[in-house]
């Protein structure tokens, strides 16, 4: 064929073994199979089952991006969270073909770029000048709490909207979920996205046997039990975090992540610092 | 050669000339052979009771380190008191072998450890260069001693070694064990610097034939610091050592080693190699500073069933 032809070469088709992706863990910008070499089987998709040293490394992880990531500028973490919705809409068919419908990933991308746009805007909201009876400037600036624990809501916009607030502000998270493959493809964009390696890291798995790990840590500062289903474990997890005096962020059951989120997500997941300074020299 | 050299072992090379046949005479390190070893080595799983074990052992051998411009005597005393009791929270938590500091903080530190078991190493001889004239470096070790310390670590002229002049980093051994009289002679060998395990292996037999009782890897400040299989060729050579002369040397890895898992497989790895003989902190020392807060971390994770972090240990 002349090398000028513009038309594709014609290529038969033939019978080949076919390519399976096998679901890994997403931890420290990497995706690491589980430590403890475990898999599951989910729609018939291998997937990496978690361990609970897989969530001590996770942390570790975690608590390493932390610094760094709440010391960028809000601007720039906006930006990095506008950059997520953006490599979303490129995969929408990925998406689609597990089975996540197209209205839900549009609520997905537009979830990421509402909060994209909080980043610089939320310590003005949660924080600002107090008036004191005294010669002294009173400054309230909301700081994150550090290494959040997530247990996952199992769809994937419920997933995007216990994430994105907790990291907006500058924390970083380990999440258990609970939707492993629409989870690890929300890695890949993640991966590809300018977010720092260890900002996220997710875990698939079971929640019971990884979130009372989370939960009795004594480096992770908050716990979110969106996913927490079973009141029971909930319980359970609650009294295990006070041991840490851990923040719990326990939502009632049956939140529509559909609706307007509010602040509350991520007002949730900060500190207030209050500043006190003489004026008046 | 001086005479207190010579008569300190029997069969001892007795010229430069013999000392350097001997030397070369060393069989030759299987480079790939002791990678192997080692990696193989650190694949041994420690769990449940055996770690626990294994971890308080190790804060028993760990030299707590602080080699910093910036050490002030308020941070080398807050390091002393950790050394003397690394969890506050628990008792049972074994205190460390030794503090090693620069010479100018030896005397702060003494002040601290004084009566309590704890070792006090110092650093000397234009540490961690060595290239200093003998006569400074002999001043420095006289110095540390009379500030309070029983343990000496001096570095030997890497330069001289690498040119060849085997005597004159025998003779500086020599001189230096002298000065420091009663402490203990650990000699660093800075093993990234000496270029290949031929010359790992040359350096162990030298400085323990100089009349070492440590032979230890690193000073820390060069990137290259203590590797798995350069510690077991040193391991090697004090088990040869002790079987041809009948002295036991301590041996010393430093610099680079900050994990309990690292920690552990240095443990196995003495065990492999030497048996129960060296799993002792008076012969086997794990020179460190980060390392004490992760062995920490895991000891109380073991005794209160959760994951410790940072937060609720010292910065040091």
């Amino acid at each position: 064929m002349p090398k000028s032809s513009k038309t594709a070469p014609a290529v038969a088709e033939r019978s080949r073994l076919a390519v399976r992706k096998t679901y890994k863990l997403y931890v420290g910008g990497k995706f690491p199979r589980s430590e403890s070499g475990r898999t599951y089987l989910v729609d018939g998709d291998n997937v990496a089952l978690a361990s609970r040293k897989d969530a001590r490394d996770a942390v570790v992880a975690a608590r390493a991006a932390q610094p760094k990531w709440a010391g960028a500028t809000a601007y720039n973490r906006g930006q990095v969270l506008y950059r997520v919705a953006e490599m979303i809409e490129a995969r929408r068919a990925e998406f689609a073909a597990l089975g996540v419908a197209p209205v839900e990933v549009d609520a997905v991308i537009d979830r990421w770029v509402w909060y994209a746009g909080w980043s610089d805007k939320v310590a003005q909201v949660a924080g600002g000048a107090n008036p004191v009876a005294g010669p002294f400037f009173n400054i309230s600036a909301p700081e994150p709490t550090g290494v959040v624990g997530v247990i996952a809501p199992s769809s994937l916009l419920g997933l995007v909207s216990v994430i994105a607030p907790a990291i907006v502000t500058g924390n970083t998270v380990v999440v258990v979920a609970s939707n492993p493959q629409a989870a690890i493809t929300l890695a890949e964009v993640l991966a590809t996205s300018d977010v720092p390696g260890g900002v996220v890291n997710i875990l698939t798995g079971r929640g019971a046997e990884i979130a009372p790990w989370l939960a009795s840590h004594d480096d992770v500062n908050a716990l979110d039990l969106s996913g927490v289903d079973d009141a029971g474990l909930a319980t359970e997890l609650e009294r295990a975090a006070a041991g840490t005096l851990k923040r719990v962020l326990r939502p009632v059951s049956g939140v529509d992540y559909t609706g307007d989120p509010g602040t509350g997500p991520m007002t949730a997941l900060l500190e207030i610092k209050t500043v006190w300074h003489p004026k008046g020299f | 050669m001086t005479a207190t050299a010579t008569s300190r072992l029997s069969g001892l090379p007795d010229s430069p000339a013999d000392l350097r046949t001997f030397l070369h005479g060393l069989p030759g390190v299987d480079k790939v052979g002791i990678e192997a070893r080692a990696a193989a080595l650190g694949t041994r799983s420690v769990k449940t009771t055996s770690k626990a074990q294994a971890i308080d052992l190790a804060i028993r051998m760990v030299d707590l380190t602080t080699l910093e411009g910036a050490d002030t005597p308020g941070k080398v005393r807050a390091l002393s008191a950790k050394a003397l009791r690394p969890d506050p929270a628990d008792p049972t938590c074994p205190p460390v072998a030794a503090v090693c500091v620069y010479p100018a903080m030896v005397p702060t530190a003494a002040a601290v450890l004084a009566g309590s078991g704890v070792h006090l190493a110092s650093v000397a001889t234009a540490f961690p260069s060595g290239q200093a004239p003998l006569d400074v470096k002999l001043a420095d070790t006289r110095d540390a001693v009379a500030g309070g310390a029983d343990e000496i670590d001096m570095v030997i002229s890497r330069g001289a070694f690498l040119a060849g002049d085997y005597a004159h980093v025998f003779d500086e051994i020599v001189a230096v064990k002298e000065a420091a009289g009663p402490a203990h002679l650990k000699v660093i060998l800075e093993t990234g610097e000496l270029g290949t395990y031929d010359n790992v292996r040359r350096a162990s037999w030298l400085a323990m034939l100089a009349g070492a009782d440590f032979i230890k890897t690193s000073t820390g400040k060069v990137p290259v610091a203590a590797t798995l299989p350069v510690t077991l060729l040193m391991l090697e050579a004090v088990r040869d050592f002790r079987d041809r002369y009948g002295r036991q040397v301590g041996v010393k890895p430093a610099g680079g080693i900050r994990t309990t898992k690292d920690a552990i497989k240095y443990l196995v790895m003495i065990n492999e190699t030497c048996g129960d003989d060296w799993l002792h902190p008076d012969w086997f020392r794990l020179g460190a500073s980060s390392l004490l807060n992760d062995l920490l971390m895991q000891r109380t994770k073991l005794t209160t069933g959760h994951y410790a972090g940072p937060d609720y240990f010292t910065l040091d």
